[in-house]
């Protein structure tokens, strides 16, 4: 292709937001997950459900992901699970959109900020909705 | 000459660089770009003739009510109206069907049934919705066929002689199956029901004539077809308007007033609450009067072929699947397409790199989109101003699309 590169360093698809389409590190069903959320995005009709195993005491042992999703939403969802993994339920909550933004390292523009920000709504509820037995 | 060759030079639009690119429009049908005309006739209305329109009694006052109600003359010869009365101006198609599905709904009972297809945009199943559930009827959708065209057989199952209204999209927005209007219309008027058009993806394209369609109501978008934004039209057929209460109140639609009831006004006025679009009246008829200089037909030619380049280009790109009807079969100036393991929203961002615009996701037809077994889709649309050279460029990054991401 020529033109603008947008997946140049720095453009709309980073290196990482390539990688972690390509290779999602956290998709897939957590089976025993016991805080799960699933939302859309309306813009586009994309849906993101993120899974926790949060044990007893707080900690997040596990976090995956699972969605039709485009690849910046996939790379935040697969971000949001690395960054949760290991955590507590506070720490978990107080995560911000400049965190998954720094470890994406793009150039997300306006229109595709939703995509971004999809899979840090569903974290939230998740940790907010009743844990399941 | 080609159409493109043509009208180019009248779209101040094409002359921008986008992400380093010559811009390549291909999203007319979410809004097409304006013609020179359309822009100098707007601007030259608010700098010598604005004003309100029909109670003003000075010079500006009557200029504006005469190119407003030009406009009016300008719709109906376009589109074919027997009458100048039947055109209501509204601030677009959602706003228009809103209107009819709020007027008509008023006259539905309990058990009532409604009509819409799959095909339908949210514009043309919401407002339908909403009046279902406010009024106790019954809300059905006629399936559509695996080429994208709508299940008449199954259609006729659907109506009773409880259908009050069968409202559907005249071209649908997704996939350019072109319906067979006059052929629903006469079914649904053997069981008495009203028909509702939505027209929003045929007016820009196909020559119109509402004779010859024979629907209650139609409607449709100026900012689609050339013209600006927050106009629009909705034709309803005399013996039908003239039998309904009107479906909004305010300014302009009463001739006496009393505090506890009112007299309505006249046709077309009576649905036209308040001060009306005035300058987007007078940008409607000049896109109108560009389109006809044009001639419809050849218009509808060029976007055909167009549109069948594309069809026939995309679907012999590996690992690309396009939606609907066939090329071979008369379709609008849509042609929405995925690209195997590619999210249409990158899609269409990765073209945009290129220069290229289109549109993707939903485009406001879930139900359509499940049917299809998709999330969402890229979708390409065409205007006179189109070349078969974009086409060519839209193939060929297309192609490459895969290696990118």
């Amino acid at each position: 292709m020529s033109g603008a590169t947008p997946s140049a360093p720095g453009g709309l698809y980073s290196d990482v937001i390539r990688d972690r389409w390509r290779r999602p590190r956290h998709r897939g069903e957590l089976p025993g997950a016991n805080a799960v959320a699933e939302d859309v995005n309306p813009l586009c009709g994309d849906r993101v459900r993120m899974m926790l195993a949060v044990a007893p005491e707080g900690l997040i042992t596990e976090a995956r992901f699972v969605g039709d999703s485009c690849a910046i939403c996939t790379a935040s969802a697969d971000v949001v699970a690395d960054l949760v993994s290991g955590r507590s339920r506070g720490e978990a909550a107080a995560l911000d959109v400049s965190d998954v933004l720094a470890v994406l390292q793009a150039e997300i523009r306006p229109t595709r900020m939703r995509c971004a920000t999809l899979p840090l709504s569903v974290l939230g509820q998740a940790l907010d909705g009743r844990a399941k037995p | 000459m080609r159409l493109d060759e043509l009208t180019r030079p009248d779209f101040p639009i094409l002359a921008r660089i986008v992400n380093g690119q010559p811009l390549v429009y291909f999203d007319s049908g979410a809004s097409s770009q304006k013609p020179r005309a359309v822009l100098e006739a707007m601007t030259r209305y608010y700098e010598r003739s604005h004003a309100n329109v029909h109670r003003s009694i000075h010079t500006l006052g009557e200029e504006a009510t005469e190119l407003y109600e030009l406009a009016r003359d300008s719709v109906q010869r376009f589109i074919g109206a027997p009458s100048r009365e039947e055109v209501v101006f509204t601030r677009g198609t959602t706003d228009g069907l809103g209107l009819i599905a709020e007027t008509i709904g008023r006259t539905l009972g309990r058990g009532d049934e409604i009509v819409v297809t799959e095909l339908e945009h949210h514009s043309n199943l919401i407002p339908w919705q909403l009046v279902a559930r406010d009024r106790g009827a019954v809300l059905k959708a006629v399936p559509i066929l695996a080429d994208g065209t709508l299940d008449l057989a199954a259609f006729d199952r659907l109506l009773t002689r409880r259908t009050r209204v069968v409202a559907f999209a005249h071209v649908s927005n997704v996939v350019g199956t072109i319906n067979p209007v006059a052929e629903i219309v006469r079914r649904a008027r053997a069981v008495n029901a009203l028909t509702v058009v939505d027209g929003a993806q045929a007016a820009p394209h196909l020559r119109l004539d509402m004779s010859a369609l024979d629907c209650d109501f139609y409607v449709f978008s100026a900012h689609k077809m050339l013209g600006p934004t927050g106009i629009g039209v909705l034709y309803g057929r005399r013996a039908v308007l003239d039998s309904l209460e009107p479906g909004r109140g305010g300014s302009e639609m009463i001739k006496e007033v009393w505090i506890d009831h009112a007299q309505w006004n006249d046709l077309p006025w009576r649905f036209e609450p308040g001060t009306p679009p005035i300058a987007e009246a007078v940008g409607l008829t000049a896109a109108i009067e560009y389109l006809e200089k044009l001639g419809m037909d050849r218009v509808t030619e060029h976007e055909r072929a167009l549109t069948r380049q594309t069809h026939e280009g995309l679907a012999r790109i590996p690992g690309v699947t396009v939606y609907g009807p066939p090329p071979n079969v008369e379709r609008g100036a849509v042609v929405a397409f995925a690209v195997d393991g590619l999210h249409p929203h990158d899609v269409a961002a990765l073209l945009d790199a290129e220069g290229i615009a289109v549109r993707a996701g939903h485009h406001c037809a879930m139900p359509l989109m499940r049917r299809l077994g998709v999330v969402g889709t890229s979708r390409a649309t065409f205007s006179v101003f189109n070349s078969p050279d974009e086409v060519a460029l839209l193939l060929t990054a297309v192609a490459g699309l895969r290696s990118v991401l």
